[in-house]
């Protein structure tokens, strides 16, 4: 009993038959072959899987395949501009917000819906609104950080910044 | 040589482009074709007989490829998982196969695998497998385990315990009879789930034509796993390749040859196809090891002034079901349980004891966080009792600067460092004189601040090679190589195997600054067996004491070496040539200088060397250092608990470390962050708790608490720079650092705040249920 499943992921169509079962995740990972999303726990506790469905941010493990049946996704791979990074992608890079880098792609999925809807988070306001994703490597220190720092670059208005060199 | 100039400077990361544009690859994201999936049945009893495995049923299943039991794997077996001396060189323990055979000693050990052509496949098969199992008592409790009538994990030891030695120095009894208080005290340090946000992972693709095995696993230790590979398998080690590729995080998670490495490499032996098993979070809460489950008894002298004159400690450690790789690793934490302080006496005794769990092994600090939880927990005891000020106590008691060298009564050396320095910037940062005054106004108005101090000292960067040797049972060294290419690029290869630290961006930094390439222009490399001679790899935290400076080592005698061509090439004497910023001239003629570019290819166009001299421009480096590191600093943290909820919340975190040179201070930093959560972890949230079948009731990420952002504050960090005299860098490991010290200081702060309580002590972790028991007996408030 196989589901016709057609979706837009980062502005490629993609359509599969696929088993009512499927994740989204596994869809995204297995069959469109975008492995930057990360599977980190099967509880819907580690939001390694965060990707932007339709605007929303969800967990992908959470979701399955079908229900995103005719939704624009945006993924990881999905954020840089050619060979210009996000600027949240750019703010994790300059303050350190990663190591292993495996809860990276659904962390920075999940700060990008926090900043859209509050463009200016408190310091308290961000932990909060990242308490549905696990990192075991920062301390979540200088995730904060680089929301921060991205916040003042997104905010409307803010000056388009020249991204810094890599060293 | 050249001035250092990256040596020190916050650079960004290399590694940070791939990983946050989600374009790297971690073991379940590399493609292969003609993969077969593996699914591992795991035993659902925690101490049994196996009577019978029926697999007709799940062969049937769509997609299955074929069903292996230990039966049936048995004779693939060239040898058991290892293990290791790890400080107790007498023990008892079983041998361990990677998959069970006739009995399974807890739940979630390996008892069959299903091989199938996807993974919804192998793992609905699976659950066809009809086991059947003579259920036995599960043994959980360590003091019960090793009585008279206890059932025996495993019957050809005699009983449950593996060993049960002394480390003593000192006149223990000449040291009570002088003490003037005396006190006992049991503290827990309770079972902890590593939970590395990546699971583990394996792909084996043994090619049946060639002989040749590639192993993918997500591993600390890809050289080990190499070796045991072919020991077990029977294969050549030069037909073994083991890859670690992106790894997602490790904690000591990942610090062992596991059985799924070994039973992948079979099954793909078996059907000559790429095996994949990728673990998904609930099997790696039961499957991947523990860390911590011990009990620690002390026994403290002391004077009336705070003086410590000597104590008894006694360390129980849960080995779990089997005795893992390195699972008396954690006996170190008795080694190193004198801490930052002179004593007269040490009486230490550890007992170590199977049960029917999941093996423990080493987790992030391995001995060192359960050493420096009892020592600062002591010297809080000790000021409670005699009503000295903690700053107090631990001045009175410190190590002096003027006693460096220090060798401890069991015989370890420190290298260098003075205590007191990082206590008093701590005290500074946090202003401790007015902090105690404003806790006094708090309490009047029924809120309960607290502080709590760990002044840590540990030991890491494992070699140097014969101590670790006689210790461990494995000779320890960094391991370099240098190429510098024909355009004078250069390639770095390392032995540490990073999984998170960063070492492609520092150890750059650490050869440019001796060849005066830029940074960009190094690349390191790493994590792959076929790319070096060997390595030691990746934990306690040793990359940076060891395989950092062999980089330094390798880049300077491939600086040495381009003197000698830019001699040769400018027509001198190679005394007279110097090397600097990339560059050899003549001494006083810069400007007629030659480039690392020119010098690079002379190498390789050969017939523009001296004569004698053989092409290439590369070096290799075994560094074995003449002792270990010794980290130290002071963490002090100040909590509320709240009077009507019993919840902690931290108001501050400072930490003033020395880790000696710090190659780059911001990748510093973040190993410090991370590790002083993982510490706040342990202290506030984290347990693996058994019931009494000994099934997991923590078994999901629901029930097992990692702390998220809103449970943490921001960290101060401050730092004091004592560089290493056992290494040319003069850097001391920091990775371990943050954990190490972090949990005694929120447990130290958490009884302050409940001092007004009549409250001595809590256990760890210290929830809002317990502090607010611990609030309310009694009436309450004593004043």
């Amino acid at each position: 009993m196989r589901r016709r499943v057609a979706v837009t992921i980062n502005g490629a169509k993609h359509e599969h038959e696929v088993e009512p079962r499927l994740l989204l995740v596994q869809y995204i990972r297995e069959l469109a072959g975008l492995t930057g999303t990360h599977v980190g726990c099967d509880t819907s506790n580690c939001g390694a899987c965060t990707v932007e469905l339709d605007g929303h941010s969800v967990k992908s493990c959470t979701v399955f395949a079908v229900q995103a049946d005719g939704a624009e996704i945006t993924t990881i791979e999905g954020l840089a501009k050619g060979s210009t990074l996000h600027p949240l992608q750019q703010a994790f890079w300059d303050e350190h917000g990663l190591q292993c880098g495996f809860c990276t792609p659904g962390m920075i999925m999940a700060a990008k819906q926090l900043l859209e809807r509050n463009p200016n988070p408190t310091e308290r306001e961000i932990r909060l609104g990242l308490e549905g994703n696990l990192c075991r490597c920062t301390g979540y220190h200088n995730i904060v950080k680089s929301i921060q720092a991205a916040a003042k670059v997104m905010a409307p208005g803010a000056q388009t910044k020249a991204p810094a060199s890599v060293t | 040589m050249a001035i250092s100039k990256m040596i020190g400077a916050s650079i960004k990361r290399r590694e940070d482009p791939r990983l946050v544009t989600g374009t790297s690859s971690y073991v379940d994201d590399i493609p292969q074709t003609a993969l077969v999936h593996m699914h591992v049945v795991r035993s659902s009893e925690a101490h049994a007989r196996i009577l019978g495995i029926e697999t007709a049923r799940a062969k049937e299943a769509d997609g299955v490829i074929a069903i292996f039991t230990g039966k049936d794997l048995k004779p693939e077996f060239g040898a058991p998982l290892p293990v290791t001396v790890c400080f107790v060189p007498e023990k008892k323990y079983p041998n361990h196969y990677p998959i069970a055979v006739d009995k399974v000693h807890y739940v979630g050990e390996p008892i069959a695998i299903v091989l199938a052509s996807s993974r919804a496949a192998a793992e609905d098969a699976g659950e066809r497998l009809e086991v059947r199992y003579d259920s036995l008592p599960a043994v959980l409790d360590m003091e019960k385990a090793i009585e008279k009538d206890a059932p025996v994990i495993h019957e050809e030891l005699g009983s449950n315990l593996s060993y049960d030695m002394k480390l003593a120095a000192g006149d223990i009894d000449a040291a009570f009879r002088e003490a003037e208080v005396t006190i006992k005290q049991r503290l827990i340090q309770q079972r902890l789930i590593p939970i590395a946000i990546e699971p583990r992972g394996v792909v084996a693709d043994y090619k049946t034509f060639g002989g040749k095995l590639t192993v993918w696993s997500s591993t600390q230790i890809p050289h080990f796993v190499k070796v045991w590979l072919a020991v077990i398998l029977g294969i050549p080690e030069s037909n073994v390749r083991v890859v670690a590729p992106e790894v997602g995080g490790g904690f000591g998670s990942k610090i062992r040859v596991y059985p799924e490495e070994i039973l992948t490499a079979i099954a793909s032996r078996r059907l000559g196809r790429p095996v994949k098993w990728i673990e998904d979070r609930n099997e790696n809460i039961k499957a991947t090891h523990h860390g911590r489950d011990q009990i620690w008894d002390v026994e403290i002298a002391a004077k009336k002034d705070g003086t410590v004159l000597g104590i008894r400690p006694t360390q129980w450690l849960n080995l779990g079901g089997y005795h893992s790789q390195f699972g008396t690793f954690q006996v170190s934490g008795m080694l190193v349980a004198q801490g930052a302080y002179r004593m007269k006496a040490f009486d230490g005794r550890a007992i170590g004891v199977f049960t029917n769990t999941t093996p423990t092994d080493a987790y992030r600090g391995a001995g060192r966080p359960e050493a420096t939880f009892l020592i600062e927990r002591v010297m809080d005891l000790v000021a409670r009792e005699t009503g000295v000020d903690p700053v107090e106590v631990r001045r009175r008691n410190f190590v002096r600067a003027e006693d460096q060298p220090f060798t401890t009564l069991l015989g370890l050396t420190y290298d260098s460092g003075d205590y007191r320095i990082t206590l008093d910037k701590a005290l500074e940062i946090v202003d401790y004189v007015g902090f105690r005054k404003e806790q006094a106004e708090q309490r009047k108005q029924g809120r309960y601040l607290g502080i709590g101090l760990s002044t840590y000292i540990e030991i890491c960067g494992l070699g140097p090679a014969a101590a670790t040797e006689a210790a461990v049972g494995v000779s320890l060294w960094g391991m370099s190589v240098v190429n510098v290419h024909f355009t004078g690029k250069a390639t770095v290869i390392i032995g540490s195997s990073p999984h998170g630290q960063g070492h492609e961006t520092t150890y750059a930094q650490v050869a440019s600054d001796v060849l005066g390439i830029p940074v960009e222009d190094i690349d390191v490399q790493h994590g792959d067996t076929a790319i070096g001679p060997m390595g030691m790899d990746t934990y306690g935290s040793r990359s940076t004491a060891l395989d950092g400076n062999a980089v330094h080592l390798s880049a300077m005698k491939v600086q040495d070496k381009a003197r000698k061509i830019a001699a040769h090439l400018l027509e001198a004497a190679e005394g007279d040539v110097v090397y600097e910023n990339g560059k050899a001239f003549v001494k006083g003629t810069p400007s007629k200088a030659i480039s690392i570019q020119e010098i690079a290819g002379a190498a390789f166009q050969t017939s523009r060397l001296p004569k004698g001299m053989e092409g290439g421009l590369e070096a290799t480096t075994f560094f074995d250092p003449t002792n270990f590191v010794w980290p130290f600093g002071a963490h002090i943290a100040v909590v509320e608990v709240d009077a009507e909820t019993g919840a902690t919340r931290i108001l501050r975190y400072v930490a003033v470390d020395d880790c000696g040179t710090r190659i780059n201070p911001m990748v510093v930093d973040g190993q410090l962050h991370g590790g002083i959560a993982q510490g706040i972890g342990q202290a506030l949230f984290e347990q693996a708790v058994y019931d009494e079948a000994g099934q997991l009731r923590s078994g999901s990420l629901v029930d097992y608490l990692v702390p998220t952002a809103a449970d943490l504050p921001s960290f101060e960090l401050g730092a004091t720079f004592t560089p290493s005299p056992v290494n040319p860098l003069g850097t001391k490991g920091i990775g371990e650092a943050g954990t190490i010290a972090s949990s005694p200081a929120i447990i130290n702060a958490i009884v302050d705040a409940l001092a007004p309580f009549g409250v001595k002590d809590i256990t760890m972790p210290a929830t809002p249920e317990k502090v607010w028991q611990l609030m309310h007996r009694n009436g309450g408030i004593k004043r």
